[in-house]
């Protein structure tokens, strides 16, 4: 079976066009099927428009997606009702507990995201997986940290990565790897990427899931109930007819 | 004594310029090193079977069981002789033979 990847975290600035269409056409070339450049301000319908052409001209398929560090919780309520209708993809970014519990127990968010490097900082523990297990979230691990990184630093990390994907695995909570990059020299092929998984404990069947099947699973759920047949879990409409 | 198994691995090299053997296998051993120290690096059995300088394709030997590390180190490369470089793993088999005809 031909595997499908994703890399949902293209770190491009919108605005930068040209930068956007070097990279999009890299990772087309790597052989990714979806990839995703994260807003951070709310959608801007040009930028948005020249990204999806220039991903159909690359035959990539564009992911929306939108990215958040909320401070508290309202925030990041606020944030969920303001914009889960319009991306196809919603990623926090935890930096407190709060938050990350919150994040955790909240259906409408689709990844989560811990980017400090600080062990304390880091709040995917036990009761975090066992929260995000109930609502689907997945954790996003981005290797741009493993690839730039050196000594120490490097290996607290891979050691924090290890404990993490270890409580994922355990509570069946999905596992995204992404590339967190925006250079083109950082980019890796989708297999590349994944080997950087055996680094924090993932054997090669769930680091490849992590760049395929878990990816893009989450996208499809995302179109499936932004779309307008969508009813319910399980339900949608399949044909309208006229009533008698 | 069991017979060691190996896996032969056709590695892109992505940079301005073109390293000698010795500087790419200098790369890939610091590589190595770094992520797994002196032991495992040993336990790697690297070797550089061939080079075709004008695709930039190296092919380099690797025992089948430290496959997993070499592939995650390959990963972490991002320069070569002090250039900015990246390294995709191209393909990877059992035999010189296949590795050769995958290529093609």
């Amino acid at each position: 079976m031909t595997r499908i990847f994703a890399d949902l975290h293209l770190r491009i600035n919108p605005k930068d066009q040209q930068t956007a269409e070097r990279l999009i056409t890299k990772a087309a070339q790597m052989g990714y099927h979806y990839i995703s450049i994260p807003f951070t301000q709310g959608i801007q319908e040009k930028e948005l428009t020249a990204l999806k052409a220039i991903c159909t001209q690359a035959g990539l398929d564009f992911v929306q997606r939108a990215d958040f560090k909320p401070r508290t919780q309202e925030d990041l309520m606020h944030f969920l009702r303001k914009f889960r209708r319009k991306f196809e993809l919603i990623c926090i970014i935890c930096d407190s507990k709060e938050v990350a519990r919150q994040a955790a127990k909240d259906r409408r968010v689709d990844l989560l995201n811990f980017p400090s490097l600080d062990y304390h900082k880091r709040f995917f523990d036990r009761a975090e997986a066992e929260l995000a297990c109930n609502s689907l979230a997945a954790i996003e691990v981005d290797v741009k940290p493993l690839i730039v990184m050196e000594g120490p630093p490097r290996v607290r990390l891979q050691s924090s990565l290890r404990r993490e994907v270890a409580i994922a695995l355990e509570f069946h909570v999905p596992v995204v790897i992404s590339s967190g990059v925006g250079e083109e020299a950082l980019m890796r092929k989708p297999r590349d990427l994944a080997s950087l998984g055996y680094l924090f404990g993932l054997d090669e069947a769930h680091a490849l899931d992590a760049v395929s099947t878990n990816a893009f699973r989450i996208v499809l759920r995302n179109r499936e109930k932004l779309s307008s047949r969508f009813v319910a879990p399980g339900i949608s409409i399949i044909n309208e007819g006229k009533s008698v | 004594m069991k017979r060691v198994k190996r896996r032969y691995l056709a590695l892109q090299l992505e940079c301005e310029g073109l390293p000698s053997e010795r500087e790419f296998m200098d790369t890939l051993w610091a590589a190595v090193t770094k992520l797994y120290g002196e032991v495992g690096a040993s336990l790697t059995g690297l070797a550089l079977i061939s080079f075709d300088g004008e695709r930039k394709i190296f092919v380099v030997r690797s025992s089948l069981v430290s496959l997993p590390a070499v592939r995650a180190s390959l990963a972490t490369i991002t320069g070569v002789s002090g250039k900015t470089a990246s390294i995709h793993v191209l393909a990877v088999s059992g035999t010189l033979k296949a590795l050769f005809s995958n290529l093609v």
